[in-house]
């Protein structure tokens, strides 16, 4: 709690952090609602029935030894925002060193009280409470994957988080990020339909200003050092309660992208056959 | 599941109460308690390696299946165009060693407690807010404590993993009693067809397990059951071969109707109509391999639960009358296989309910109406009624000259 407070009084002083207390605050309440699959976050969970292939798939691709008995074994992940953990869980589950962390410590204690009882989950996911600039000097060039999913729409400076996210990434390594875009499409479902309609989300947990349109996103990504390697659009069925890939990146979409390598090059890729490759990588995942 | 290749580091246990089956070599004498194992099983068996320690002990395939009617000249043959196998009769025995032997092959990640029993289960909250482990805990009688994600309920059709899960389980006794045996045949022949005659008490069923022998299903009251169990020898012979082969049932009035239809039928169809052949006659029974067991149905009114999941009889009961009961298990394994599989190459948590219900859905939708068709065709030809009987002799006349729907019904 103590450092909690430290840090909002750093926020106000130095004004330079990618946390945004407001956003920490609205996530405060559900703490404790992470787990429930039919709760609050319901959506999110469904979630996971995409974006987990999609991670999964696009590393199995780039890597060469695929084994399919454990596909994630040997890399190391940071998940970026964690919450209750539940993106950080099936990628453990799938051999991966996991690192969770999110500002907001009801969040991790959640987090780390769910994974307690699994004594594999226990023993690859850590959790810490904190922010992603908090980690940059001890974690320089650490991770092969940062994931940040549905964050950087909470996020209070876009280019620093990116640009911390490159510091703790090593050479070639992935960031995948899902968020949502900016347009009237997203407004109208996103929030009016979403948040105040039907209630999907809880009220308040989004704000319109703060969606990155995938290009603004890209733009940001590439001066960073970052070469995208796919984008693919994402909707979600409020009937169905289930995801799916989507042509059109207008509401949801999910980004792929690789840190330049050691010179300071990345191989030129087609991107347009990189998307088809990873969509039909991810449709036949889960057939098998 | 432990030869799925996304299984690879999970760790499964088997609690098995009876004691561990492997055979080298078959003994001589048949085993009275076989299985009519439909080609979808034989691929799903083959998909691990099993059916090839099955066809290395012993199995009979079978090319026609004649069923038909004791009031009436009607009947009904199946066989597949291209003189494929129809299906296998396989002794219970000769599966469980070729499972055996598949499961000593993953004994790394499968572990088998023989002659096990539960006698407690802890079931989770849903709520996951609480501080006691969210896995299923069972406790064994002899002390040993298991705890898992996903509990998988095949313990037959009186299921204690269902009981103590409270999934209401809509049942109904029949009161008929099964009656096995070997049956040796008066002479050698090819033996690949698989008969069965609907009599007024009940289905008689002679399956093939060699050339020589049979294998002997009678669905009868319990009176007659115990009759026959009781009787000696010679006279159970004879009551099966005048079980096959008398016409005491037949009225003329269902006889002259039934000839009409043919004529009808031959008129429309000339291949419609078949030429009804006569099942081999039983020369002696094996001594010793006379058994009866109560028959009923019975269907679960959910398969899954948070963290269970019920299949084979434990979700579902049949009349052996179309020899499908365990076909139905074994396509619920197929399909269970398949959605644990995929859960697992997605890193999810094995027990939660969201793959749990699309094997159910997907099982459910299969198994209802064949549940339903085999109690139905229990009753319709459970009675000598002439209205019904008529009813089931134009029924199945038409069935077998109509292949779409004899297609549909394989």
């Amino acid at each position: 709690l103590f450092r909690l407070t430290m840090k909002r009084l750093g926020n106000f002083s130095t004004s330079h952090s990618s946390v945004d207390s407001k956003e920490m605050k609205k996530f405060q309440l559900l703490a404790h609602k992470w787990w429930d699959e039919e709760g609050e976050y319901s959506a999110l969970h469904s979630m996971n029935d995409i974006r987990v292939p999609f991670i999964r798939d696009a590393l199995l691709n780039m890597s060469r030894n695929h084994y399919l008995g454990n596909p994630l074994s040997g890399v190391k992940i940071l998940d970026v925002g964690c919450g209750g953990g539940l993106l950080s869980e099936p990628l453990a589950r799938l051999g991966a060193s996991v690192t969770g962390i999110d500002p907001l410590e009801d969040n991790v204690r959640t987090a780390d009280r769910h994974k307690s009882f699994d004594p594999v989950l226990d023993k690859r996911i850590q959790y810490k409470s904190c922010s992603l600039e908090e980690i940059v000097e001890e974690s320089m060039e650490t991770f092969d994957v940062i994931v940040a999913s549905e964050v950087v729409e909470h996020v209070a400076d876009l280019e620093m988080f990116i640009n911390c996210c490159s510091q703790v990434l090593k050479p070639e390594g992935s960031l995948f990020i899902t968020t949502i875009n900016k347009t009237q499409l997203s407004y109208v479902l996103g929030i009016v339909v979403a948040e105040k309609i039907i209630g999907i989300v809880p009220e308040g947990t989004h704000d319109w200003e703060k969606f990155v349109p995938p290009e603004e996103l890209e733009r940001l990504l590439e001066s960073n050092g970052f070469s995208v390697k796919a984008v693919n659009g994402m909707l979600y069925n409020p009937l169905s309660g289930s995801w799916s890939w989507m042509e059109s990146t207008s509401i949801n979409y999910a980004m792929h992208a690789v840190k330049s390598g050691p010179q300071g090059q990345s191989s030129p890729t087609d991107d347009l056959s990189e998307m088809e490759s990873e969509k039909r990588s991810a449709a036949a995942g889960t057939a098998v | 599941l432990g030869h799925d290749i996304h299984f690879h580091d999970k760790k499964i246990a088997l609690l098995e109460a009876g004691p561990r089956k492997e055979y080298d070599r078959m003994p001589d004498n048949f085993s009275n308690r076989v299985s009519s194992i439909s080609p979808g099983s034989a691929t799903l068996l083959s998909k691990f390696g099993a059916w090839d320690h099955v066809c290395s002990l012993r199995l009979k395939p079978f090319r026609r299946m004649q069923v038909w009617d004791a009031c009436s000249e009607a009947m009904i043959v199946f066989e597949k165009d291209d003189l494929d196998d129809m299906g296998y009769i396989v002794e219970n025995d000769v599966i469980m060693s070729a499972l055996t032997k598949q499961l000593d092959a993953v004994a790394d990640r499968v572990e088998v407690f023989y002659g096990s029993r539960a006698v407690g289960y802890t079931w989770p909250l849903p709520s996951h807010s609480c501080d006691t482990s969210p896995w299923v805990q069972i406790e064994l009688a002899d002390g040993h404590r298991l705890q898992t994600k996903l509990l998988i309920g095949a313990d037959g059709h009186n299921s204690v993993v269902r009981k103590e899960a409270e999934i209401k389980n809509i049942e109904h006794q029949y009161d008929q009693s099964a009656v096995v045996a070997t049956l040796h045949l008066s002479e050698a022949t090819d033996n690949n067809v698989a008969w069965q005659r609907f009599l007024p008490t009940g289905p008689i069923a002679l399956l093939p397990l060699s050339d020589t022998v049979s294998s002997l299903v009678w669905s009868t009251s319990h009176e007659h059951a115990l009759e026959l169990l009781t009787m000696d020898e010679e006279s159970f012979v004879d009551s099966i071969n005048s079980a096959f082969w008398s016409n005491a049932n037949h009225s003329d009035f269902i006889d002259t109707a039934g000839a009409m239809f043919r004529s009808a039928i031959s008129l429309l169809k000339p291949s419609g109509t078949a030429v009804r052949q006569l099942p081999p006659s039983v020369a002696k029974v094996d001594p010793e391999s006379r058994a009866m067991f109560p028959l009923g149905m019975g269907h679960a009114t959910e398969y899954v639960q948070h963290r269970v999941a019920l299949i084979g009889d434990a979700a579902h009961r049949v009349h052996p009358l179309a020899g499908q009961g365990v076909n139905l298990g074994f396509g619920d394994i197929s399909c269970l296989a398949h959605h644990l599989s995929a859960a697992a190459f997605n890193g999810s948590d094995l027990g939660s309910l969201k793959h749990l219900l699309k094997f159910e859905t997907e099982r459910q939708r299969h198994n209802v109406s064949l549940i339903t068709a085999i109690d139905m065709l229990k009753r319709l030809y459970s009675t000598k009624l002439a209205p019904l009987v008529l009813l089931r002799t134009w029924g199945l006349q038409a069935t077998n000259a109509l292949p779409p729907i004899k297609v549909r019904i394989l």
